[in-house]
């Protein structure tokens, strides 16, 4: 019986390697298209990821291919969402991640700003209660 | 735990943000496989969900569904939606046994009446009045037809449950049959698979959950947000398919390369499921990326169409003995036919007279 | 009946009825014709029947050019029916691997988009077969039910086999049950019709290219 070292591996390159399957240009395509459609009309397109069939490698490729561009934003709400901008200013990477860390689902949202960044109106009335919760309490007027 | 309040207001009891809640409902549209645009839709919805009571029965089955599923939601956001559900009968899961057990299944149905979401998974015993599998000495099948009367839906989860899978193939010897054989007038979804895609099974269930309606459904009974396409239509190495790149054995250069697995007897272009792009084990991987063809296990009697390894284009029988038959009574036949049209010939060249010219003057 | 089933159907017991009655009309009407049998023909050749035989099993592949220029359309027309029906038959992998497994023959295919493609003109040939056997006077005079049978039976398979591959009018497991019983019905219906030629014709084209090359004569 041949021994673990015996048989013979070959090591490919994982790294966002050339796939084969040419399984990326279509999705480089779809988000060509939501692209001229926010430049256009305003109207925002978000693809889900966990739709499109990806051989191993194609989804590090298409990272690779859209590059990192100059915002990147985390979230922390039910675990990590990383929000990235990519080379091409207006299309996004977001990542959700689960408080154990794995990732729920990967988005590529194209639109100026994800949705997610901005902040809920009913987050604003807490907020403006909040603070004056805090402005009429003694410790605010102490440190005035 | 409060039954009357909504998914919603759980949510944010438990310290969930808005912004936490919107990113739950994102990640719950793509498991659901409604696109993105569908998010709002389900942020509302959740918010007025109601906790439903729900009852799994397990029958003629492996366990192998309860396993996938319960490898789905553990460390993920989808055990959120099942702290949302009572589950309050399953009796591999359940901590009550014996008597306890079945009080809590009366009780739930006697409470919940015409309002409880029935999940099965197993086929149904028919034979000699069902006696093959019972549970507390009851029949799976009276106790179908009991749980059943109450439901407001069924799920069928697994091929077992969905079409009679495994128990059911040739010669069953149990008379195994699945639930839709045995019950009629009830919604019944389907989620077929051997076993099921464990975030298909959450996905399907969170769409009960939040819309309190079973989702569309193909002509087979299976959502079709999951079951819509084909393996095949969806694969990564469909590509390969085109380009008539094809793995000849496991084993070679075109099977090292990821090439298509259709001539090692790949069923993807038959088999309806969601493998393809939800992928297991948190989206890590599935049969095909692993190098070994689909044997088609969400399709109804997948066991008995034809050998796992033959090509979905070659026959499913070996005809050689009858072939061999047919050629040497072909070709006697011929022979026969042709010594009889010759023998015509020669009874006829024999039979003819000469004409004469007194023949041809006549009188 | 399921999908599933019916295309369990096709693979499994149809396709051995079918080839049973393949084999066996084939051999009833190759011996029926060999077991006629010709007098012995005792006259001294003037040239090489055997020489003449083997050429014009290949000669007979290309048109005469007076026949050639009386009617161009038909003649090509019929190339390029039975170029694209062989391609789709013999190179499409899926169709490759059926003769592996029943043979053990196997060779290189061709890209699925060119099958395809060739599919698209192999139909409009037929069409235009159709079409050139209704509109001429002495061709229509004289085709029998037979011949159209064994047009629609040669088009059904190159047609839903293309409707199959581009999941058109039925799901792709139906449509392929349905492709499949197609060729079963080409497989029945051929031994006892003209379409008897997929293997007669060298058989005719020998027999008359050799009577030709005893008799020293141009075939």
């Amino acid at each position: 019986m041949s021994r673990l070292q015996d048989i013979p591996i070959q090591v490919l390159d994982g790294q966002g390697g050339q796939s084969e399957t040419g399984n990326v240009a279509p999705v480089l395509h779809e988000i060509r298209h939501a692209l001229a459609r926010l430049a256009s009309t305003g109207e925002s397109t978000s693809i889900d990821l966990s739709a499109i069939p990806f051989a191993p490698g194609d989804e590090a490729a298409l990272f690779g291919l859209l590059g990192q561009g100059e915002v990147s934003a985390v979230v922390n709400a039910l675990g990590e969402t990383r929000i990235e901008e990519t080379t091409y200013p207006g299309v996004w990477l977001v990542t959700h991640r689960s408080p154990q860390e794995t990732v729920l689902s990967t988005q590529i949202e194209i639109t100026r700003t994800p949705s997610l960044l901005s902040t809920p109106a009913e987050d604003l009335s807490d907020a403006l209660d909040a603070l004056d919760h805090y402005l009429s309490s003694p410790t605010a007027q102490e440190s005035a | 735990m409060k039954d009357d309040q909504t998914l919603g207001e759980r949510l944010r009891e438990s310290g969930i943000s808005r912004r936490g809640f919107l990113k739950f409902c994102a990640t719950t549209a793509s498991m659901m496989a409604l696109p993105p645009s569908m998010v709002p839709a389900i942020a509302a919805a959740l918010e007025t969900a109601r906790r439903p009571s729900v009852i799994w029965l397990s029958f003629q089955e492996c366990t192998g569904c309860t396993e996938s599923l319960t490898r789905s939601h553990a460390p993920t956001v989808e055990g959120l939606i099942f702290d949302h559900i009572s589950l309050d009968y399953h009796h591999t899961l359940q901590a009550a046994s014996g008597e306890a057990a079945e009080e809590a299944r009366r009780i739930a149905m006697e409470e919940n009446h015409g309002n409880y979401l029935l999940i099965v998974d197993g086929s149904i015993p028919q034979k000699d009045g069902g006696v093959y599998s019972t549970i507390a000495g009851i029949t799976n099948l009276a106790m179908l037809e009991e749980v059943a009367e109450g439901a407001a839906a069924i799920v069928a989860i697994g091929t077992c449950a969905a079409y009679g899978g495994l128990p059911h193939a040739n010669p069953n010897p149990t008379g195994a049959a699945s639930v839709s054989d045995i019950i009629s007038g009830k919604p019944i979804l389907n989620v077929s698979g051997c076993p099921p895609i464990p975030t298909v099974i959450t996905g399907v269930l969170a769409h009960y959950l939040t819309f309190g309606t079973l989702p569309e459904l193909d002509h087979l009974g299976r959502p079709k947000a999951f079951f819509g396409n084909s393996i095949h239509d969806r694969c990564y190495r469909r590509p390969f398919y085109e380009r008539g790149q094809f793995a000849e054995t496991f084993d070679d250069e075109g099977a090292r390369k990821g090439w298509c697995l259709f001539k090692l007897g790949c069923k993807g272009p038959t088999t309806y499921n969601a493998c393809a792009t939800e992928k297991w084990n948190q989206h890590t991987s599935f049969p095909i990326q692993a190098g070994h063809g689909c044997i088609g296990c969400s399709e109804p009697d997948f066991w008995d169409r034809g050998g796992f390894y033959d090509a979905l284009s070659v026959p499913t029988d070996d005809a050689g003995n009858i072939l061999l038959g047919a050629a040497v009574a072909g070709a006697a036949a011929g022979a026969a036919v042709g010594l009889m049209n010759r023998k015509k010939q020669n009874t006829d060249t024999r039979a003819h007279e000469k004409v004469t010219v007194d023949d041809l003057n006549g009188d | 009946m399921t999908a599933d089933a019916f295309l369990s159907f096709a693979r499994g017991t149809g396709f051995d009825w079918a080839l049973t009655i393949f084999v066996f009309g084939m051999l009833l009407r190759l011996f029926e014709v060999l077991s006629l049998g010709r007098k012995p023909d005792l006259s001294e050749g003037r040239g090489s029947g055997v020489q003449g035989g083997l050429k014009t099993i290949v000669t007979r592949t290309l048109p005469r050019a007076a026949v050639f220029a009386r009617e161009p359309v038909r003649i090509i027309n019929g190339y390029v029916f039975h170029i694209g029906f062989l391609a789709v038959l013999f190179l499409y992998e899926p169709h490759i691997e059926l003769f592996d497994a029943k043979m053990g023959l196997s060779w290189p295919g061709l890209p699925t988009g060119i099958i395809n493609a060739l599919g698209v003109l192999t139909i409009f040939s037929l069409l235009l077969a159709l079409a050139l056997r209704l509109t001429s006077p002495v061709l229509k005079f004289l085709s029998t039910g037979s011949d159209y049978l064994a047009w629609l039976v040669t088009l059904l398979p190159v047609l839903t086999g293309y409707l199959a591959y581009n999941h058109m009018l039925l799901p792709y497991t139906a449509m392929l049950a349905v492709h499949i019983l197609s060729v079963e019905l080409l497989m029945v219906v051929a031994p006892f019709t003209k379409l008897t030629h997929m293997f007669s014709f060298m058989l005719a084209r020998w027999y008359q290219g050799y009577r030709a090359g005893h008799r020293g004569v141009e075939s």
